[in-house]
């Protein structure tokens, strides 16, 4: 007797999907910890660069280094950030809408946007959109090196330098915690003193040793490069995080499903059963 | 009382230092330069060498590191180092094997850019070994 049998062919394969996102759950969360932990162990390095890039925008120094220089801007690069794989949940779409926003509101002032990408979500992405693209890095992995984002990094400067864009901005998600990943933009260059100290607001310079280009050539690449490859880090920690928590609701809401259906399945299984013993002691009734 | 001065001392890969410091010693492009408190402000490119903070009390801290940045605020230290080892994580011996090697590298002269790779870590792998020693005479003394 085939009591319910589409009903129970569905259980199981909700139950081998529950199998699958458990398993991918537990892999985000190891890969998690490793990728929280690199973050988290050059975070101070990043943090201080910002810091002494902030200290160096109050100062006044004689030579300007081009990073530090504000121009008209007519063109902005873009390097978004985005993770190679898909099931982490609204991660890279909440920070496409977000960037989205803030692409139409320069497109409204006039401003072309040039966009450098790492990670295969945002390429498709915005092969999709359209946009103009001049540099794309993907599958760098979840261990990735200063060397597999270095090209892409280079074509912005460069971008940069040769006055075909006049801004730099990274898109990227901000690690929070576990549970929060915050979509962020923040300007990389030309170096922004917006947010002054009034205490720092007089006319003051480094001493520089051997010569200021020198060092400040030196200091400017390298700030790039760290608070890019933080930002890739960030990115990278997000992304585990956030498939954790969307394979755990995944094998949530398949057991929830599971205990739905398996009710459903009882109450026909006990239905038949009623039915065919009043059957039987109907047909018994009859006979007598 | 002695005045002090912040001192943050990270890497690529941690933060070292982070605390009061009654002076720095750091090996900067053009030689060695002590960083006392109110001192002007510095931007300096460091080499391979010697890192040492000098606390109030008790005895100086040494580290190595191998070139970096140096920040000078009046109240504020910050040093960017690329490698940074504490001083009791040095190995002369592991010093001493990558000098060896740094050195047979170089004489494989067939690329100028592996030539120019093999020198800076000799360089390296020689500052390592300079700080060790001189860990081991001050402390003899």
């Amino acid at each position: 007797m085939a009591v319910g049998q589409e009903v129970r062919t569905k259980i199981s394969s909700i139950k081998n999907t529950q199998k699958i996102t458990r398993a991918m759950e537990m892999v985000a969360a190891s890969k998690m910890r490793k990728t929280q932990e690199r973050m988290q162990s050059s975070r101070p390095y990043s943090d201080k660069m910002w810091q002494i890039i902030q200290h160096l925008s109050h100062a006044n120094p004689a030579y300007r280094h081009p990073f530090m220089v504000h121009k008209n801007v007519e063109s902005i690069g873009v390097l978004v950030i985005t993770s190679d794989r898909g099931l982490c949940g609204g991660l890279n779409s909440n920070l496409f809408r977000k960037l989205l926003k803030q692409i139409r509101g320069w497109e409204e002032q006039g401003k072309k946007v040039k966009l450098g990408i790492i990670g295969r979500k945002g390429v498709a992405y915005f092969a999709n959109i359209g946009g103009e693209s001049i540099a794309q890095v993907t599958q760098i992995g979840d261990q990735p090196g200063l060397t597999d984002i270095v090209g892409v990094i280079q074509v912005m400067l460069d971008a940069y330098t040769d006055d075909g864009v006049q801004q730099i901005h990274l898109a990227y998600n901000d690690f929070i915690n576990t549970m929060v990943q915050e979509p962020t933009i923040k300007q990389l260059l030309p170096i922004d003193s917006t947010d002054a100290n009034a205490e720092l607001e007089h006319h003051w310079d480094y001493i520089y040793e051997p010569d200021p280009e020198q060092v400040l050539d030196n200091l400017l690449i390298r700030y790039a490069e760290s608070i890019i490859y933080q930002s890739v880090l960030e990115n990278n920690a997000s992304e585990q995080a956030a498939r954790m928590v969307a394979m755990k609701s995944a094998s949530d809401n398949a057991g929830k499903l599971i205990d739905e259906l398996q009710l459903v399945y009882n109450k026909a299984r006990q239905a038949a059963i009623t039915q065919e013993i009043a059957e039987i002691v109907a047909g018994a009734a009859a006979v007598q | 009382m002695a005045a002090t001065m912040k001192v943050d001392i990270v890497s690529a890969e941690e933060s070292l230092y982070s605390g009061e410091a009654e002076m720095l010693f750091a090996p900067a492009t053009l030689g060695e330069i002590g960083i006392a408190p109110r001192h002007t402000p510095l931007i300096t490119s460091l080499v391979a060498g010697e890192l040492r903070i000098k606390h109030l009390e008790g005895p100086d801290e040494s580290m190595f590191i191998t070139g970096g940045i140096l920040e000078v605020q009046p109240h504020l230290v910050t040093v960017l180092s690329d490698v940074a080892k504490r001083e009791k994580d040095l190995d002369e011996n592991a010093a001493q094997q990558a000098k060896e090697r740094a050195a047979q590298a170089m004489q494989d002269t067939s690329d100028k850019i592996n030539y120019a790779k093999a020198q800076a870590e000799f360089m390296t792998a020689i500052a390592e070994l300079r700080t060790i020693e001189k860990l081991k005479s001050r402390k003899s003394k």
